[in-house]
């Protein structure tokens, strides 16, 4: 399990979180998601260490400031929104930098299978930077995938931490990228995703947090949290929610607010 | 250098560039030892190196005049050349990627600037100093080590808050100290006589014509120091270029990795430059060539600059004591005459390469 207790995290004068607890169990997908500026990416880099916070996050028990970084980096791992390289790295150069945390070995054929995964195998070679935006956010979770390739490690779950992975991805490569999310939690791991897109976070998420304003609106499953009142209500628009022909996966479509506006 | 960036990839798989690396790292240390050959068999007094090896190798003595021109005055100044040459071009390529910048310098941590503040004192001052505190020759490169390193702490402790260094705070900075070491060195150039102006120019151009065992001494285990901080970097280096967030991620000590590299630098650089005097160049010039070779893994990146910024140094070290021998042109002014114009080529045919 994965908890983070009262967290306040405040960035210049403002306090972007105010008071956030959010549980997220390993063998599920858990979602964040809710308005611009809701604070779901500052959430994420709390609990990812990148930014000071007042709380207390824990993994499975320990306090995550206290598990060295060595240790850390083999039991999660988190891909960033966007990012810039500084060199001329080539693909592969990039996805291998992802065994920096060691568990793998510096040789293994794993980059390969990890770039096949997220569908760019034959891109080796290529250059990071001429690459297009949804490519290079899939090299990147190619990366991050080969950092805690088994979701397992020795029985104790690894972590994804994923920062908005679909945003710049086609609708097929989003499927494959969400999919392949979604594996690593039902084989055993953990996956902490901050979504945007409302219909992926409902076909894909186990368990989604809402987030308005700094706070918890609502967290639980899709069925709970994907309803009238609350969507329309963090998003400040009237929502309107349907559910899909053959299943129980609810959806959204933007029509209704724009016939009542 | 070029062929290389030419050169199909050696049965690697693709974007694999490791076999390549280790192929460049072999050419590059059978090139350096050519040049520290032919830097010891060159000099302006016509001693043979060869004879005077036949000659200790059947174990017969060779003249004092050789023994002293080869054993005291051209082998200090060879191992002075690979230790200063490896130290700026490996410092310049750990400068660049902690600033995740190609354009970054060994200068940028403030050592230059405060190590060529330290030697102007020294040299406008130091005839003002009372006597019993006359440290002769060592007086420069002891005030320019000093200044170097104060330079950089001052940097490193303006940039550096809450444990946490801001390398964009460092370069800011930097060009602050920098503009003040350089208006208080304008004050000293201003005060001084003739007899000291020609001084400061010949600092400011660097030589290697100074070099004594006792400077190597001296300087050996401060470089040697910094450039055993390497290998540790490497890897940091490597994940750094994904940005600080992401190489924490990959378990990688940033904040450790940054004061060790820093400082490393500092020593390495003001050991350097304390001795031989402001060479400009290499720790640009060699990384980026690399680059375009081997490129960016730090792995390989560093000891390919550690045996290429030593031929660099040796080598032009060598013409400027053959052009116009018998006198010597100072150093700094090869590198730039040999490297301004290649590396400029350099740009040109790789233009897809600099947008980064």
């Amino acid at each position: 399990m994965l908890h983070a207790t009262d967290l306040h995290v405040k960035l210049g004068q403002v306090d972007v979180l105010k008071g956030v607890s959010v549980s997220a169990r390993a063998t599920e997908l858990t979602a964040i998601v809710g308005p611009n500026g809701s604070g779901k990416t500052t959430l994420l880099r709390a609990i990812t260490q990148e930014i000071p916070y007042q709380g207390r996050v824990t993994m499975g028990g320990e306090d995550i400031a206290k598990i060295p970084p060595a240790d850390l980096a083999n039991l999660r791992a988190v891909l960033p929104q966007a990012s810039r390289i500084a060199f001329p790295f080539t693909v592969l150069e990039i996805v291998r930098l992802g065994l920096l945390a060691g568990r793998y070995g510096a040789q293994s054929s794993l980059p390969k299978q990890a770039l096949a995964r997220v569908g760019l195998q034959g891109f080796e070679g290529r250059y990071y930077q001429d690459l297009s935006g949804g490519e290079q956010q899939r090299v990147q979770l190619a990366r991050v995938l080969a950092q805690v390739w088994e979701p397992l490690d020795q029985g104790r779950p690894r972590w994804l931490f994923l920062d908005e992975p679909v945003s710049s991805l086609d609708i097929g490569h989003q499927l494959k990228v969400m999919q392949t999310a979604k594996d690593f939690a039902t084989a055993g791991g953990g996956v902490l995703a901050v979504m945007h897109d409302l219909n992926l976070t409902a076909m894909y998420a186990d368990r989604i947090v809402l987030m308005a304003d700094g706070q918890i609106l609502a967290q639980g499953s899709p069925q709970d949290v994907i309803c009238d009142d609350t969507l329309s209500d963090a998003y400040r628009c009237a929502l309107k929610v349907n559910l899909a022909p053959e299943g129980k996966a609810p959806f959204v479509l933007p029509h209704h607010a724009r016939r009542v506006a | 250098m070029t062929s290389l960036v030419d050169s199909p990839q050696m049965q690697a798989p693709a974007g694999d560039r490791q076999a390549r690396a280790r192929g460049v790292l072999a050419l590059l240390a059978a090139l350096l030892a050519v040049i520290s050959v032919t830097s010891l068999a060159t000099g302006a007094s016509g001693t043979s190196l060869w004879q005077a090896l036949f000659a200790l190798a059947r174990g017969e003595a060779i003249s004092l005049r050789d023994h002293v021109i080869l054993f005291d005055i051209r082998l200090p100044r060879l191992t002075m050349g690979l230790l200063v040459g490896a130290a700026l071009a490996v410092s310049g390529a750990v400068m660049q990627g902690l600033f995740r910048n190609p354009l970054a310098d060994p200068g940028l941590v403030g050592v230059g600037a405060g190590a060529g503040l330290g030697a102007i004192c020294a040299i406008v001052l130091g005839a003002a100093l009372p006597a019993g505190l006359w440290l002769g020759t060592g007086l420069v490169p002891l005030a320019a080590f000093i200044g170097g390193w104060v330079t950089t702490l001052m940097l490193y402790h303006v940039s550096t808050k809450g444990g946490r260094t801001s390398v964009a705070v460092m370069l800011l900075a930097g060009i602050a100290l920098g503009a003040l070491a350089g208006a208080l060195s304008g004050v000293l150039v201003y005060m001084a006589d003739d007899q000291q102006l020609r001084d400061l120019t010949f600092w400011g151009l660097g030589s290697l014509a100074g070099a004594t065992w006792g400077k190597v001494l001296l300087a050996a285990p401060l470089i040697a120091a910094g450039l055993a901080t390497a290998p540790f970097l490497a890897h940091a280096l490597n994940g750094l270029a994904l940005g600080e967030a992401a190489a924490k991620h990959l378990g990688i000590p940033v904040q450790r990795m940054k004061s060790i590299a820093i400082l490393s630098v500092a020593s390495a650089v003001g050991a350097s430059v304390a001795m031989t005097g402001a060479i400009g160049f290499v720790g640009i010039v060699v990384p980026h060539l690399l680059r375009l070779a081997i490129g960016p893994d730090h792995r390989f990146l560093l000891p390919a600059a550690g045996l290429l910024g030593a031929s660099l140094l040796v080598g032009a070290d060598i013409i400027s004591r053959v052009i116009v021998a018998p006198a010597e042109l100072p150093i700094g002014i090869i590198t730039a005459m040999i490297g301004g114009p290649f590396f400029l080529w350099i740009l040109l045919r790789n233009r897809s390469m600099l947008d980064l």
